[in-house]
């Protein structure tokens, strides 16, 4: 194909009759995209449901051990770099290059801030040997005592004791209850079996959306360096709008991931 | 449009060298890669059938030890599965047909479309090393826990699958934007080729169902590498949930696989009977019925495996409930044919086969659907016999039907008539002799992927060993008629069927953008505007013809 064809085609490939065919189409493919995106992860959400309905009180002992002030921040960080993204949308539908080139830059560090979060987070499970299925290792200052035997709860214990699942009366503290004091007070009570299975869950789950990060900072990243160069515009936007689609979805998988994790009793 | 196939520029002379092939973003050209490299893996395939078939001729050890032929039976339904039936007619007759079709230049996005083929030759390529590292022995269904214990090569196996997926979601989403996007003037839905419905049902089963596939094969990957205890039941983990992701996914794969064959009978029996399609809107719709129900009945693929007797019960209702679009296709075929004027070309008589063979695959379902029977055949011949009738005699016998129905489309040579119908004919012979003996050894209680089996299952091992070396002959014939015509072929007129779809009105092979200006669409199923003209051997239309 020679140059002067390749310009002209970057507007309409030759296979579509109009612009807005051309257009819709795009649109249409990516929205398909990002609905196996979610099947990806529905498959995870599924695996979640399931351990969550066999084990509850793995579940509800583990996720203490998660820093919800961490997941938090992550959060706030990740919507805000949505909102960057979409307006760096609108600023390429305006034309406005310098705006978007600082916003896709704003977008590209907020999703690095996302992952530099995640590697405290990691490190810090890491050390404690809170990790997955055989790797699975606690040696948690207030865990390290109970692992070594596991507890066996007696028999005549009375019903409610036996499980360490919340009466329902007992609100969930949400982000305020995740001070070290109360963990190590409902660490040390019993530790269940199989507590693993959560952090298999949860490596699972959000290792496969750190990886979706990283995807999306490659697009946004070839975007931006696109962006400075001036190749986008009112009537050629759909790559920003593309990317933006896909960083939202990222966005909204984490949505969900946070409270599931880190949040729900 | 006036039949003749002197078009000096056709997609074959566009251009030459590798390079213009392996990196074209012509839609056939990759349709035609897609077709050489999914025929090689049937005949690869085929060839580990053979294996095992000549194994099992005489009860204990006959040419391989007991660890080889766990290997083998496992390549057999993985090549066969993940890199010749799901791909096999959407890939490749999907890719060359559907933008002729609908009368566009090319489908939506090119570049995804020669992704999806570079992807699908790195997924066979990671299949193909895992041979060569000791091959897999799990069966294709790779089952955990056995899958993350055994030593052998689960993990290229498993990630070429994995990469396959995409491929194939990639064809899928390329597919629906197509249809939904650039249908040509006149095209209304219910003027759509009944083989695009199939292949839009078969697209959203591709694009809803494979991400499931993914998630667990990469799962599974994680638990072989790391030990994630997810699926490991030492670690509290569920095996049973990984046949439930498993299923989820390769349920509606098997109607990824037949749902294109049945698009192809579609056009095929109304071609071949002259007559318009019968219940255009019943076949139609039923496709996309078919689609849906196919994601409700994975469960009864675990009647055996401790779910619960209400779980079975459902799954076993809604198992049933798929019979119901399928015998609507079915009954509109029959009545498209009654009356009609029958011409028993190659490409028809595959379609025979496939009335037949289909139907006693499909009612060979029930006794595997009702919860009774099911446990008594659970995991015997019977089944193996069952899904080779639906699979094989379904979307095999339909891929060969497709291959000569638009062979000379493609390359513009007519094959030997005498030759084709020779090897239709053998294939039909030699498959129920290789998997109708298989109904009755398993009815009797011979356990399926055994080594070893009693003396008195020998009569049907061997008559089943014997159809297998028919088959094997009838793929000879049918190849040699083939590549033959591509040298010494007579010159295909563009439309030698009398066929009323789109891609029958340009040249044969097309031109490389198929049509300067989209063509006005009318009813795919008119055929009485086509009348044979003697001269050029193939059908014009009427008015062409009166005005000459």
């Amino acid at each position: 194909m020679r140059r002067s064809e390749q310009s002209a085609a970057r507007e309409i490939p030759h296979h579509f009759a109009t612009p807005r065919q051309a257009y819709e189409s795009g649109k249409l493919g990516m929205w398909i995209f990002l609905a196996t995106e979610v099947l990806l992860f529905g498959g995870l959400f599924a695996a979640y449901a399931v351990y969550r309905g066999n084990h509850p009180e793995v579940f509800v002992y583990a996720h203490r051990f998660l820093d919800a002030r961490l997941g938090a921040l992550n959060t706030l960080i990740l919507i805000t770099s949505s909102l960057t993204m979409a307006w760096a949308v609108r600023s390429a539908q305006l034309g406005n290059r310098r705006l978007l080139t600082l916003l896709l830059a704003l977008t590209l560090l907020g999703g690095g801030a996302f992952l530099g979060v995640k590697i405290v987070e990691y490190e810090h499970k890491w050390k404690h040997g809170l990790l997955w299925g055989e790797q699975y290792r606690p040696h948690h200052p207030e865990t390290a005592q109970e692992h070594s035997s596991a507890p066996e709860i007696p028999r005549e214990t009375p019903p409610g004791d036996r499980t360490n699942i919340p009466p329902a009366a007992i609100g969930p503290p949400g982000l305020a209850s995740s001070t070290d004091e109360e963990r190590a007070a409902h660490a040390s009570a019993k530790e269940p079996r199989n507590v693993h299975l959560f952090f298999g869950v949860y490596f699972a789950m959000t290792g496969l959306h750190g990886l979706h990060v990283i995807a999306g900072l490659l697009v946004i990243g070839w975007v931006f360096v696109r962006a400075r160069g001036g190749a986008y515009g009112p009537s050629n936007f759909e790559p920003v709008d593309r990317a933006g689609l896909y960083w939202h979805l990222v966005d909204l998988i984490w949505i969900f991931l946070f409270p599931l994790l880190y949040l729900i009793h | 449009m006036n039949g003749s196939t002197a078009v000096a520029d056709n997609y074959l002379s566009h251009g030459r060298g590798f390079r213009s092939w392996f990196f074209t973003l012509d839609h056939k050209r990759i349709g035609v890669m897609y077709l050489a490299s999914i025929f090689f893996f049937l005949i690869l395939g085929g060839f580990f059938a053979m294996l095992i078939r000549t194994e099992l001729l005489t009860p204990g050890r006959t040419i391989m030890d007991a660890d080889t032929y766990n290997q083998v039976f496992t390549l057999h339904g993985a090549v066969m599965i993940f890199l010749f039936i799901i791909p096999g007619i959407p890939a490749a007759f999907g890719n060359f047909v559907l933008p002729v079709m609908l009368g566009a230049k090319d489908v939506a996005f090119p570049r995804l479309n020669l992704l999806s083929y570079h992807l699908y030759v790195v997924g066979a390529i990671f299949s193909v090393v895992s041979i060569l590292l000791g091959a897999v022995d799990t069966g294709w269904t790779f089952y955990t826990p056995y899958s993350t214990t055994t030593h052998t090569s689960v993990v290229s196996m498993t990630l070429g699958a994995f990469i396959l997926g995409f491929s194939s979601i990639f064809t899928g989403i390329n597919f629906i934007v197509t249809i939904h996007r650039m249908r040509p003037p006149g095209m209304s839905w219910n003027r759509l080729p009944l083989f695009l419905w199939a292949l839009y049902s078969t697209a959203i089963i591709q694009v809803l169902a494979t991400p499931v596939l993914g998630i667990t094969l990469l799962l599974l990957i994680v638990e072989r590498l790391l030990g994630i205890g997810i699926f490991d039941p030492a670690l509290g983990g569920d095996p049973v949930l990984y046949q439930h992701f498993f299923w989820f996914y390769s349920h509606p794969a098997v109607y990824i696989m037949i749902l294109p064959a049945m698009g192809v009978m579609s056009e095929l029996i109304s071609v071949f009977s002259r007559k318009h399609i019968f219940g255009y809107k019943a076949i139609a719709y039923s496709s996309v019925a078919i689609a849906v129900l196919s994601f409700l009945v994975w469960g009864h693929h675990m009647f055996t495996s401790g779910q619960s007797d209400l779980g079975n019960m459902i799954f076993s209702a809604l198992t049933f409930s798929v019979a119901i679009p399928s015998a609507i296709k079915v009954f509109n075929w029959l009545a498209t044919m009654y009356k009609g004027s029958i011409r028993l070309d190659t490409p028809m008589l595959y379609a025979l086969s496939f009335l037949l063979l289909f139907g006693i695959g499909g009612l060979t379902g029930l006794f595997l659907g009702a919860l009774a029977t099911d446990v008594h055949l659970h995991d015997t011949y019977f089944v193996v016999a069952h899904f080779h009738y639906t699979m094989m005699g379904g979307v095999l016998i339909a891929f060969l039907g497709a291959m000569h129905y638009w062979w000379p489309k493609m390359f513009g040579r007519m094959y030997s008539e005498k030759a084709g119908r020779l090897a239709a004919f053998l294939v039909f012979v030699g498959f129920n002799l290789t998997f109708f003996s298989q109904f009755v050894m398993g009815s009797q209680g011979m356990p399926r992927r055994y080594y070893n089996y009693l003396d008195r299952f020998q009569p049907y091992h061997v008559l089943s060993t014997i159809g297998a070396y028919v088959l094997a002959v009838a793929f000879v014939v049918l190849a040699g008629n083939l590549i033959h015509s591509l040298f010494r072929g007579r010159k295909a007129p563009a439309n030698p069927w009398g066929s009323a779809t789109l891609e029958w009105m340009c040249a044969s092979p097309p031109p490389h953008d198929n049509f300067a200006e989209p063509p006005e669409a009318g009813d795919p199923y008119d055929l009485e505007h086509l009348v044979y003209d003697e001269s050029i051997g193939g059908y014009v239309p009427r008015t062409a013809r009166e005005g000459a």
